[in-house]
């Protein structure tokens, strides 16, 4: 029987719930307008390479990351943020 | 119908702060003389820059927040191309969120201030 058991324990995937519910910040902490002379801030939207996260990894609803890209944009025009870069972080 | 517009600009590093403060000065006279009202400004002096810009990794940032029709932007972009002492600009609308946290940010800037200086 214990044999039995430890048989299907490794053959199905263990279901463990670890998974977290992703959230969109903008809209839990009622952030209307992002400041795209905050580059600190939008330093969290990017990867190291400085390219822009996507929704699926920040969890950002599609209204707010429209803004982010915008503002990560902007930012880079102003030089507040490099277009290319490694080790970012 | 007035519409609040924020431009920020950088200048060149070679200039001495007399010249940065005339350069400044004239775009601030621009504004005025096309009938604008200038809400806000702000210096935020030398900066690094995150790449090279026409060679130079500093520059001295400044921003003008200002009440418009919008007919003045034009001619005030015009400007900044024609002038080589300005490396880049940025002239964005504000919409009503934007107002109003640039608003909520002026305050506690001064708050701050006052408090520093108790």
């Amino acid at each position: 029987m214990a044999q039995a058991n430890s048989d299907i324990k490794y053959l199905t995937p263990i279901a463990v719930d670890t998974t977290k519910k992703k959230y969109c910040r903008f809209k839990k902490s009622g952030i209307k307008y992002i400041d795209y002379k905050d580059a600190d801030f939008l330093l969290k939207f990017v990867n190291e390479q400085g390219k822009i996260l996507p929704r699926r990894i920040t969890g950002t609803s599609t209204k707010f990351q429209k803004k982010v890209s915008q503002a990560v944009k902007r930012a880079r025009h102003l030089a507040l943020m490099p277009y290319v870069a490694d080790l970012l972080k | 119908m007035m519409n609040q517009y924020e431009t920020v600009f950088i200048m060149t590093p070679v200039l001495s702060d007399e010249q940065m403060k005339e350069a400044v000065k004239k775009y601030q006279d621009f504004l005025k003389d096309k009938g604008a009202e200038i809400v806000h400004e702000e210096a935020w002096g030398l900066r690094k820059l995150a790449y090279p810009i026409q060679k130079k990794s500093n520059g001295f940032y400044h921003l003008i927040e200002y009440k418009d029709n919008g007919e003045v932007i034009r001619d005030f972009e015009v400007a900044f191309k024609r002038d080589e002492r300005i490396l880049r600009f940025l002239t964005v609308k504000l919409d009503k969120h934007a107002v109003t946290y640039n608003e909520k940010k002026r305050r506690m800037a001064k708050e701050k201030k006052a408090e520093e200086a108790k």
